[in-house]
């Protein structure tokens, strides 16, 4: 048996060891940021953020990647909300655990995990080619709304599922057909968890690299209809960096990204604290 | 209204239908551009072959499977012990102020793109490997240490939920029995928790697999055998993020072969996970 002293000694350690890494998990973050942020922010000028880039994007700003960011995530979020929610309630609402309900959300699991360049290839292959699409903001933004489809659906069906019975319940008693409980009852009091599931899929959105430059393509050119062929700020960023085509406008784009998604995510943590406690 | 409302139900029974037929149409059209040629090759010469000469006509996918693995491998190393090392700390003993700034930092890791994390990756990581390690500090090493961090996030959150969703006496039982609290955590809590702890690793093991971008940065991509941590490497997912723009013909069909496999590594890895955490929840 091991001696008493042993015991807490060796608690001791363990305990050191995971403040360690507690801590070293905090230090990355904020070394990853700090790099950033301090060779970006200098670059960030009203400029930067309306001016197009001129010569591939050594000087002049970001504009059209902005846009480009803008209009796949508002594409993407506009076809997948729809459908994640409708999803959702389908699970939720009208039917119990049976086989297909098993079905639909081992697909929902199974198409959370796929890789970025999986859907990239994909959207290329069936909506750049297949469906003619070519490298558009369309395709983008298609191929990206399948990539968010999964987080939707997760947050609506955990926003529906907080919903106390008794809501049913009053409505039913009401005379209320299942959809009229649905979209009086339900739908409006799911409605900050869903909102919550748009912001953090907005978030993925301006994050997506691997996907978008297969589909959206990577033009600089201002676009003009949804099958524009269209470059967002990852791509941007991306390819300033790899290809070397000037360092400092990369810092300026990664710090405008770093910021814009720090900004989408404190709004979307705000959201969900708000709701936890409304709820509980 | 019965007929409207029998109607809504089959509109929103196929939309619930066609959101998991994006996963079926996924399959099937990388499948339908990569199988033919996997069969064409030989499954053999695809998977065994060790040189990936396109302009030869030559596709041997060999030391991409192994940089994928090398990289994986390491990323767990890494990530592993410390995402529980955090689970354990945010569920077991938070100190208040220390968890207000741990919470913070592990949601700002999910939301960092990867793009950023291999900038980062290439301008302070890499010249520090290439300085004080040697070689061209693009390498497995460097593309590691950044993966582990990317799948800190997931193994955290997945193992933090494991261990939250223990029933109390567990502990309380370990503390009655005399345990100290850290015997508590590693002899009581850790086993019981197992299965939702493998399924984080599994699940950090797929992201880490199926990261591309910031691995396009970092390893250097070259295509032969690593040979050691210091090696320049290229995985399954920076093969086709590298080629996809430029190629044509048997070469991009080469491609969705690579697709092919990558697909069925991550189908395997999602289901196992996807039983492992439902047991625990029955």
């Amino acid at each position: 048996m091991r001696s008493n002293r042993l015991r807490y000694v060796t608690q001791s350690v363990a305990k050191i060891l995971i403040w360690i890494a507690a801590l070293s998990t905090i230090a990355v973050m904020i070394l990853i940021l700090f790099q950033i942020l301090r060779e970006g922010l200098p670059i960030l000028r009203l400029s930067f953020f309306t001016q197009s880039p001129k010569s591939m994007g050594r000087e002049g700003g970001i504009l059209t990647p902005i846009i480009g960011t803008v209009a796949l995530t508002v594409v993407a979020i506009i076809v997948a909300t729809p459908l994640g929610v409708g999803t959702a309630v389908f699970l939720r609402e009208y039917t119990r655990e049976s086989r297909i309900s098993r079905v639909i959300r081992f697909g929902t699991d199974c198409l959370a995990g796929v890789p970025s360049i999986i859907f990239g290839l994909f959207g290329f292959v069936f909506f750049v080619i297949y469906l003619n699409m070519g490298w558009s903001i369309l395709s983008g933004g298609l191929t990206l709304a399948a990539m968010i489809l999964p987080t939707i659906i997760c947050t609506t069906e955990e926003a529906i599922k907080a919903i106390p019975y008794s809501f049913r319940e009053v409505s039913y008693s009401l005379g209320g057909t299942k959809w009229q409980t649905v979209t009086r009852a339900i739908l409006p009091n799911a409605l900050p968890g869903i909102f919550t599931g748009i912001i953090l899929s907005v978030g993925r959105s301006i994050g997506e690299t691997a996907a978008i430059i297969l589909t959206a393509g990577s033009s600089l050119v201002m676009p003009t209809s949804l099958f524009s062929p269209i470059r967002t700020m990852a791509v941007h960023f991306y390819i300033l960096a790899r290809e070397g085509i000037s360092m400092e406008m990369a810092y300026g784009t990664g710090a405008a990204l770093i910021l814009l998604v720090l900004f989408v995510n404190t709004i979307a943590n705000g959201l969900l604290n708000r709701y936890i406690r409304h709820r509980s | 209204m019965e007929i409207k409302e029998k109607l809504i139900e089959k509109i929103l029974l196929f939309i619930a239908l066609s959101s998991i037929s994006i996963l079926a149409l996924i399959a099937f059209f990388i499948f339908g551009e990569g199988l033919p040629f996997i069969w064409k090759i030989g499954p053999h010469a695809f998977l065994l072959g060790e040189r990936w000469v396109p302009s030869h006509g030559e596709f041997g996918i060999l030391p991409m499977i192994v940089g994928s693995f090398w990289v994986t491998l390491g990323a767990l190393l890494l990530g592993i012990p410390l995402g529980l090392a955090c689970a354990i700390f945010l569920c077991e003993w938070t100190p208040p102020l220390a968890a207000t700034f741990l919470r913070p930092a592990i949601q700002l890791l999910a939301a960092i793109p990867s793009v950023i994390y291999g900038f980062w990756g290439l301008v302070v990581l890499v010249p520090l490997v290439r300085t004080y390690l040697g070689g061209p500090g693009l390498s497995i090493l460097s593309g590691s240490v950044i993966l582990g961090f990317m799948i800190l996030p997931t193994i955290i959150s997945i193992s933090e939920d494991a261990l939250r969703a223990l029933p109390p006496y567990y502990k309380a039982g370990g503390l009655a029995l005399g345990a100290t609290h850290w015997q508590t955590i590693w002899r009581v809590l850790i086993p019981a928790a197992r299965s939702g702890i493998v399924a984080s690793i599994i699940l950090g093991m797929g992201r880490a697999i199926g990261e591309t971008m910031a691995m396009i940065m970092i390893l250097g991509n070259a295509v032969k055998m690593p040979s050691s941590f210091l090696d320049s490497a290229r995985t399954l997912t920076t093969n086709i993020g590298i080629e996809m723009g430029y190629a044509s013909g048997s070469h991009r069909q080469a491609l969705f072969a690579t697709g092919v496999i990558l697909f069925f590594i991550i189908m395997i890895l999602n289901s196992s996970a996807i039983v492992l955490s439902r047991r625990r929840v029955e």
